[in-house]
């Protein structure tokens, strides 16, 4: 191995080792506790039964996951598309900034609980309503942060490329759009953080697919296998947490730039 | 080839109080001369060169980069600002194009005539770094690569080595004659050094304080190339004398109050 990959090594493990000891811990303590109070199964498994539950039906889990990484995904897609011409449109015209704003935040107000049962009812029980789920939830977020990035452009780097004579749209080609990327990304990562809960809840609202994390919940729960649902809870976080990492590498490929710095000093 | 010319310009910033900054200023240069200007902190320097730069309108009077009128006119000179702002999303190689690029020129053009100026300006081996990974020395020199590549014959230069330390401001100083002498373009350049001033400029202009005035001219005829041991010779000596108490008979003077309202 060479200097650089044993001190990348260490690096990692100084910053993971710590958290996985305390989740260990935390785990044993679990099962500890489970066993010592002999509570039953369906009010709280012991880690060493729910990992049972897991080898028994991780043949579906894939299917199961596919299907609702596929809404996460599609989901937040969409709203990273609406979310951006929105920000483009409030950041521009002030008249739509004070129209549109306000409103903007009110409809956050909005329980998704509420909402899902409703779009179930206006586009039936496909993939739609779900995607929708997502698109709305993860929309705020990357609207409000791209917003904030495209109007908080540094205004002396503006004034500096109008000095080379350049025109509204190079002045938002060279600094404005490039200068919201870090933002739009902010956004986008608590979209992502969101996304594949609230396809589950989409889902677990109802759906006629076959496969789907959200109905994995809802059979378990109606079967009494809370074994199985804690399986569907820990397949949901580490989707989450793959999808925010997901993100983040494409915003480390988007914005190299922005990750100079941090590079530097963590040396 | 083009000079510049500043004709009675007159501005007041205007916010909870009118900030009266520039009074009557007028100063010129013909094509190809070098002139600096020197004048206490706020005295309106920066505001000055915006006003060249096409990029505030002042009040009053008149502004013109090779004959043609700046007011509401950005594009005719070439700027640095007071901060060397490079833009972060770009590498070296490609904030120095772009002043190049903004005016028209064609990307692989604009790529190597900054490539055959990177040695000149101390930056080889740096084409492809994000300016968060220059030194300031080098940002600064970066920036002035840019502007100097910005297809305008005037520069008008905002205390281009303030940030810098005495040792690499000497080294700087020094390379930006040569590379002026190679270039031979009309030069703006602000700073609050009156010894960098005479030993850069054929003319030095010293600001009164707010609202900024000129207060003197003075003419700085020594040969080319200007050796550092010239700061020690008697005719340097006597007119960074006349600078100094230039200044201090400038800022003697009472400033105007601010107008009410
Ligand atoms: N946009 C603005 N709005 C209001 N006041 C301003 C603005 N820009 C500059 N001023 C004021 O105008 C005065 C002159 O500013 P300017 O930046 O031109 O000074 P300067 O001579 O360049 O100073 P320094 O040597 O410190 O850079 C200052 O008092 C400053 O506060
Ligand atoms: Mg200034």
């Amino acid at each position: 191995m060479t200097g650089a990959g044993r001190g990348r090594t260490w690096r990692l493990a100084r910053e993971y080792v710590p958290a996985a000891l305390l989740l260990a811990g935390l785990v044993g303590c679990w099962e500890l506790a489970v066993a010592l109070f002999d509570t039953k199964p369906y009010i709280l498994p012991a880690p060493s039964r729910i990992w049972d539950a897991f080898l028994e039906i991780r043949g579906t889990l894939p299917a199961h996951t596919r299907v609702t990484m596929t809404e996460a995904v599609l989901g937040l897609a969409l709203a990273a598309v609406f979310g951006i011409l929105l920000a483009s449109v409030i950041a521009s015209v002030p008249l739509v900034r004070r129209v549109l704003y306000p409103l903007l935040v009110v409809s956050q107000t909005i329980p998704m609980i509420a909402l899902a049962p409703l779009l179930i009812v206006w586009f039936g029980f496909g993939m739609m309503p779900k995607v929708l789920v997502v698109e709305m939830v993860g929309f705020f977020p990357i609207v409000v942060s791209t917003v904030d990035g495209l109007t908080g452009a540094d205004p002396d780097m503006i004034a500096l490329v109008r000095s080379m004579g350049a025109n509204r749209w190079q002045v938002l080609r060279q600094v404005r759009i490039p200068a919201a990327i870090p933002a739009f990304f902010a956004g986008l990562k608590i979209a992502a953080a969101y996304a594949v809960t609230a396809a589950v809840v989409g889902e677990w609202v109802g759906t006629s697919s076959s496969h789907g994390l959200g109905l994995l919940i809802n059979r378990s729960r109606a079967s009494f296998r809370t074994d199985e649902l804690f399986v569907a809870i820990a397949v949901i976080s580490l989707s989450s947490v793959l999808l925010f990492a997901a993100v983040h590498l494409l915003f480390r490929i988007a914005a190299p730039w922005a990750h100079v710095m941090t590079r530097e000093d963590s040396k | 080839m083009s000079g510049f010319a500043l004709r009675r310009v007159n501005h007041a910033f205007r916010g909870e109080r009118v900030v009266p900054v520039l009074d009557d200023v007028s100063l010129d240069a013909a094509p190809g001369t070098f002139v600096s200007l020197v004048g206490p902190s706020g005295c309106g320097k920066s505001t000055l060169l915006r006003v060249l730069a096409g990029l505030l309108t002042p009040d009053g009077g008149e502004a013109e980069v090779g004959g043609q009128s700046t007011i509401g006119r950005p594009g005719l000179a070439a700027f640095m600002p007071q901060k060397d702002l490079l833009l972060p999303w770009r590498r070296a190689l490609q904030n120095a194009t772009l002043g190049a690029e903004i005016a028209g020129m064609k990307r692989p053009e604009a790529r190597a005539r900054a490539l055959a100026l990177f040695d000149q300006f101390g930056l080889t081996g740096f084409e492809r770094a994000w300016p968060a990974q220059l030194s300031g020395g080098m940002r600064q020199r970066l920036a002035l690569l840019r502007t100097f590549l910005t297809p305008a014959d005037t520069l008008l230069l905002d205390e281009p080595f303030g940030a810098l330390d005495a040792i690499t401001r000497r080294e700087m100083q020094a390379w930006l004659q040569e590379v002026w002498m190679g270039h031979q373009r009309t030069v703006l350049f602000v700073t609050h050094d009156v010894e960098e001033a005479l030993l850069l400029s054929d003319r030095v202009a010293v600001m009164s304080p707010r609202p900024g005035r000129i207060a003197t001219v003075v003419d700085a005829p020594f040969a080319r190339p200007r050796l550092p041991s010239l700061v020690t010779e008697p005719a340097f000596v006597s007119r960074k004398a006349a600078l100094l108490a230039a200044l201090d008979d400038a800022m003697a003077r009472p400033s105007l109050p601010p107008a009410p309202g």
